[in-house]
């Protein structure tokens, strides 16, 4: 099966049908090693504990960026290749991207509370990543507000592409401004900085959690196929009916 | 597995929120899926075909 082959949304739900369940099942696997390794870590010898909320905070901040991307790919090809799927790939991503931002944002929170004393500070990284979650949250209202799924592919498009300039301002923004969130300390020039008794399970993890965005990604695209299949039926009853 | 010590609260929540979001998106998907396929069927049973000819309710 080609990437042509794929344009067709038929060949496109037999292939899902066929991957999702080794995704899932690799999915589950992936995530209960990477929560048993997380529980297991040791705990870091000025923060403790609290590192452990690391190995759900990082997977999530990294898929909320990821998410975006693979949306503004998805967007290139709505509005340069009008890949049929395209659109479909960007409707489904974005409810999944917030949730995961949302997820980065409650556990950075939750871990900055007892490292640096307060739940929330308006620095340029927090607060260019609360950015990113409205700007999912805008983008799935769109969605919503326009009725014709193809005029609001191409108004949804430009608004993802738009907002991929915030991507490289998230991930420089501990390199340009004075903030309080900590530098990278994974992807960085001259390789990672954590101890190998915190990296493993990390990476472990991140892997999970990519797995499980790609299985729920393709049951969400799959679920949109299959709304638009209703949608153009119910115009056929109507038209039929008004005969 | 090492005690989780005087934060233990932030650390337990940030697990139970992930594992509560995961599982949300996961039911989310699973109900949307059976929502569309439902619908599907209704269509089909009361007399609307695809123009191919083709089971709306068939993605294999």
């Amino acid at each position: 099966m080609t990437l042509i082959d794929l344009a067709n949304p038929t060949k496109f739900l037999s292939l899902t049908a066929r991957v999702l369940p080794w995704l899932a099942g690799a999915t589950a696997i992936l995530l209960l090693v990477g929560f048993y390794q997380a529980a297991m870590a040791p705990d870091d010898y000025q923060q403790g504990a609290t590192v452990k909320i690391m190995f759900v905070h990082v997977p999530n901040a990294w898929l909320a960026m990821f998410v975006w991307g693979v949306m503004s790919l998805a967007a290139l090809g709505t509005l340069v290749w009008r890949h049929p799927l395209a659109d479909v790939a960007a409707k489904a991503a974005a409810p999944i991207g917030a949730a995961f931002t949302f997820l980065a944002l409650v556990t950075g929170s939750l871990w900055g509370r007892p490292m640096w004393g307060t739940y929330w500070e308006w620095d340029a990284r927090l607060t260019s990543v609360l950015i990113l979650f409205l700007m999912y949250l805008g983008l799935m209202a769109l969605w919503r507000a326009v009725d014709d799924p193809s005029r609001a592919a191409r108004a949804a498009a430009v608004l993802t592409l738009v907002g991929a300039i915030n991507l490289p301002i998230i991930k420089f923004s501990v390199d340009w401004w004075n903030t309080l969130h900590q530098p990278a300390a994974v992807l960085r020039m001259g390789g990672p900085s954590l101890d190998k008794a915190f990296l493993i399970p990390l990476l472990v993890m991140a892997v999970g959690f990519s797995l499980l965005f790609v299985t729920l990604h393709l049951a969400a695209m799959r679920n949109e196929i299959l709304r638009r299949r209703v949608r153009s039926l119910q115009m056929m009853q109507a038209s039929q009916q008004a005969a | 597995m090492t005690s989780l010590g005087p934060y233990a609260s932030f650390v337990v929540t940030s697990y139970a929120l992930v594992a509560a979001i995961v599982l949300i998106l996961i039911g989310w998907v699973a109900l949307d899926y059976r929502r569309q396929k439902e619908r599907l069927r209704e269509l089909e049973a009361s007399g609307v075909t695809r123009r191919s000819g083709r089971q709306a309710t068939d993605i294999r």
